[in-house]
């Protein structure tokens, strides 16, 4: 870690580049794992920093999120302007730009280029998929171009590793040898405006800021910058934008049209493209995936592939840790002696770490699956296609796929959502992903189906009921995020463009190392906070161990060799703890939902991770904690009584059973999604507002299915 | 003149404007489409929306609300 924090002699280069140009494959290439995330308040996107060493110089590459434009509109994008300018505190000015830019569509990949020329910066122009480009007849004359530009142009094939040393030797020349690049012409009117506005920014200003304050009609640059710099613009901005309209400039149009016909100029003259036009691979690729008919059914074919796979692949997988577990946990057993000490290690930290790592599987699974996906361009398709029904809520077909992911798991649902680059869509999508019934859920409606919906029903009622379980959250989730696009997350967005690129092989080490990224950030960050969380519910359901008549119950369970005791001694243990005695305390609260204090418990003590609810339910139905199958449980839940006496009603009936398994379709009890909600949206209010309105809609839709169940019996 | 949402898939021709003079505009000619150039309409997805246009050598998924500011020129 420590070579990496900046020695104060290195060269610092900022890398630039539209989405999808080879940007992060250079930056891996050039800096090895040699890299960190940076940390910026306030701001979901990662940033990350390299290092590299190139005949003795050290240098220095923050990577900038790809982007078609240095025009900010949110946050995020503001931050990569401020890196790129020098503006972040946190960051000094890089000494120059590196822009990466895809040969085979030149000319729109240049257009964020000539925003980094009015920098001020030198800037180093790297040209990727020239393979991709020759295969389809465009032939480029880099040298050419190069002196066009006056600025160095090299073509680089990243995961060839190609032109690499060609770019870095080129890197190490700008230190000594400054060439600067052109100035992008604007005709002379606008020239001159920017100039003004350029003599009240100070040392801080460059041609490309002036021109933004002037360009940016929304007001959301001048505003930031207004802060951040402590200067009053806004009148010579007005002024300046009042004399360019009244000479009959569009200043909304000025910038694009001047920047593309400049592109044009230096580029044509080193270019030359096949005549007519060439139907390509991807031309009759797309003629099929984006078929109204073979389209779909090609979509639903891969989705219903990635599906399988997620539960039948991952399944094992999850077993395997499970056992694991066991293994890990006997073997402590008979090292450690009984006690306290035991207990923690045993019940909460190994349940808490294991209750991290089952989500793995399903995670690399999900992530080999998507980055393959987006790898080979389809992922853009999929969007395309289902944009129009995820419109319908608000939002845009990238919300798709993480939505659809968390019907298997929330977790790699939420980090899914890293597709999205509109911001509010993506919060969106992430607040409402945990509402899709996870496979975390599907114990407890198989138990409860089983053991109050099965019997005396058609053979055909318990899949019925399942079925309308998981559409809880199908028809739920759309519909609050129709309501948060409308409210707390209201605002016009940017307009859904999208890019739909070539086909090409997916890269391997590509896929790796998005899998690797996505498995460990999930492990460190998310790791710890639930290992942590999972001791804290072990620790309130063991302390206090020691009754108020001074049994201990450790001790008298370790004495015992009569299993029923034991689980009697259990079962009063749990219902003096902390966690137990809150659950009495709370009765109040869960009877209207038909439910009394042990199932008031077992669902407390399930909001770090819904799976353990199967378990607490057995302990305090006096089962123990290992019910030797679920069998046992179902029955003894089917003669359950209220207070556990005979003489007073079924604890169970139907409304009540429904009302739990609402509540779990519902309430959002995962400790793993609210970190990683934490942990991608970078604040401690998401995943709090996210645990309250799913709670709260969770208790009311509970309510309402077990007083209206209640009309029916 | 027919907008961009209007002409049918498969068709070619010149961009002549684009209505319109927000932030949406601007994010539309930095994606390439701009007065003068061309364009060729590729597909629609399966309910009609969004629309696959070809401008600058690349395609481009956009949704007929903002095909509908774009003038277009058929050839
Ligand atoms: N054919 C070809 N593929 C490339 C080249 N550079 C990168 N790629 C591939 O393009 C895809 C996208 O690369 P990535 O680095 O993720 O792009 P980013 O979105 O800009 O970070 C990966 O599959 C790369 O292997 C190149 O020069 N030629
Ligand atoms: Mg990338």
């Amino acid at each position: 870690m420590n070579e990496i924090t900046a020695p104060l002699k290195s060269f610092r280069i900022a890398l630039l580049g539209n989405p999808n140009t080879g940007k992060t494959t250079l930056f891996n290439v050039l800096t090895g794992l040699n890299h960190r995330v940076g940390n910026y308040p306030g701001v979901t996107v990662e940033i990350k920093k390299g290092r590299f060493v190139h005949q003795s110089n050290a240098i220095e590459i923050l990577d900038i999120p790809g982007t078609y434009s240095l025009a900010p509109r949110s946050p995020d994008e503001l931050l990569s302007v401020e890196l790129v300018l020098g503006l972040n505190p946190l960051e000094k000015v890089p000494d120059a730009l590196l822009v990466i830019a895809d040969a085979s569509n030149l000319e729109r990949n240049l257009y964020l280029a000539t925003q980094a020329f009015e920098t001020g910066l030198p800037v180093i122009l790297a040209l990727s998929m020239v393979d991709l480009a020759n295969a389809s007849g465009v032939k480029i004359d880099f040298k050419a171009l190069s002196e066009k530009l006056g600025i160095p142009v090299i073509a680089i094939h990243a995961s060839k590793r190609k032109g690499l040393d060609e770019l870095k030797n080129a890197i190490v020349l700008l230190q000594t040898e400054k060439r600067m690049p052109p100035v992008p012409v604007f005709s002379q009117d606008v020239i001159s405006n920017r100039a003004k506005i350029l003599g009240l920014l100070g040392d801080k200003g460059s041609l490309f800021l002036a021109g933004r304050l002037l360009f940016e009609t929304d007001g959301f640059l001048a505003q930031q910058l207004e802060q951040k710099l402590s200067l009053s613009l806004t009148p010579a901005i007005l002024e300046s934008r009042e004399a360019l309209k009244s000479l009959g400039i569009n200043l909304v149009s000025i910038e694009a049209k001047s920047r593309y016909a400049w592109i044009r100029e230096m580029v044509q003259p080193c270019i030359s493209k096949p005549e007519g036009r060439v139907t390509g691979f991807t031309d009759r690729v797309d003629r099929i995936l984006t078929h109204k008919v073979f389209g779909m059914f090609f979509f639903f074919l891969i989705m219903f592939s990635m599906f399988t796979a997620l539960f039948v692949l991952a399944q094992p997988l999850m077993e395997w840790i499970g056992e694991g577990k066991s293994l890990v946990g006997q073997g402590l057993e008979s090292i450690l002696p009984d006690g306290m000490l035991r207990s923690l290690l045993v019940d909460g930290l190994l349940e808490g770490v294991g209750g991290v790592v089952v989500f793995l599987p399903q995670i690399v699974i999900l992530f080999g699956f998507l980055s393959v996906l987006e790898d080979c361009g389809y992922m853009a398709r999929a969007a395309f296609l289902m944009d129009r029904v995820m419109a319908k809520c608000g939002l845009s077909g990238k919300s798709f796929i993480p939505l659809l992911s968390s019907v298997a798991c929330a977790v790699p649902g939420v980090l899914a959502t890293r597709v999205i680059e509109d911001k509010r869509d993506r919060l969106a999508t992430i607040l409402v992903a945990p509402l899709m019934s996870c496979s975390a859920r599907l114990p407890v409606y198989v138990l409860f189906i089983g053991a109050f919906l099965t019997e005396g029903y058609g053979w055909w009622f318990p899949g019925l009921v399942l079925f309308l379980m998981y559409g809880i959250g199908f028809v739920t989730a759309p519909l609050a995020a129709m309501l948060f696009k409308s409210t707390i997350l209201k605002g016009k967005g940017a307009p859904f463009l999208m890019e739909l690129p070539v086909y090409k092989t997916p890269s391997f080490s590509v896929v790796f190392a998005r899998i690797y990224e996505a498995s460990l950030s999930f492990l460190k960050r998310a790791g710890t906070l639930i290992a942590a969380t999972m001791v804290l519910i072990w620790a309130v359901l063991y302390f206090p161990y020691i009754s108020s008549t001074g049994e201990n119950y450790p001790e008298r369970i370790a004495a015992t060799e009569n299993k029923a005791e034991q689980d009697a001694l259990l079962l009063e243990w749990k219902k003096n703890s902390y966690l137990g005695r809150t659950g009495r305390l709370i009765e109040p609260v869960v009877k209207p939902l038909g439910w009394d204090w042990r199932i008031g418990v077992a669902t407390l003590a399930s909001f770090p991770a819904r799976e353990v609810v199967v378990g607490t339910l057995s302990i305090v139905f006096g089962l123990g904690k290992d019910a030797e199958d679920e069998q046992q449980l179902l029955e003894i839940l089917q003669k359950a009584r209220w207070n556990d006496d005979p003489d007073q009603p079924l604890l169970f009936n139907v409304p009540s059973a429904l009302s739990l398994m609402v509540f779990f379709a519902l309430c959002c009890q995962c400790g793993s999604t609210l970190m990683v909600i934490r942990q991608e949206t970078g604040t401690w209010f998401w995943p709090a507002f996210t645990f309250i309105y799913m709670t709260g809609l969770a208790y009311i839709a509970a309510l309402l299915t077990f007083q209206v169940g209640l009309l029916f019996l | 003149m027919p907008t961009l949402d209007q002409v049918p898939i498969g068709c070619k021709g010149i961009i002549s404007s684009i209505r319109g003079e927000d932030a949406t505009v601007q994010r539309l000619m930095e994606m390439g489409i701009i007065e003068g150039e061309p364009f060729e309409l590729v597909a629609s997805a399966p309910m009609g929306d969004p629309l696959e246009i070809k401008v600058q050598g690349y395609r481009l998924s956009i949704r007929k609300s903002e095909a509908a500011r774009v003038f277009v020129q058929v050839s």
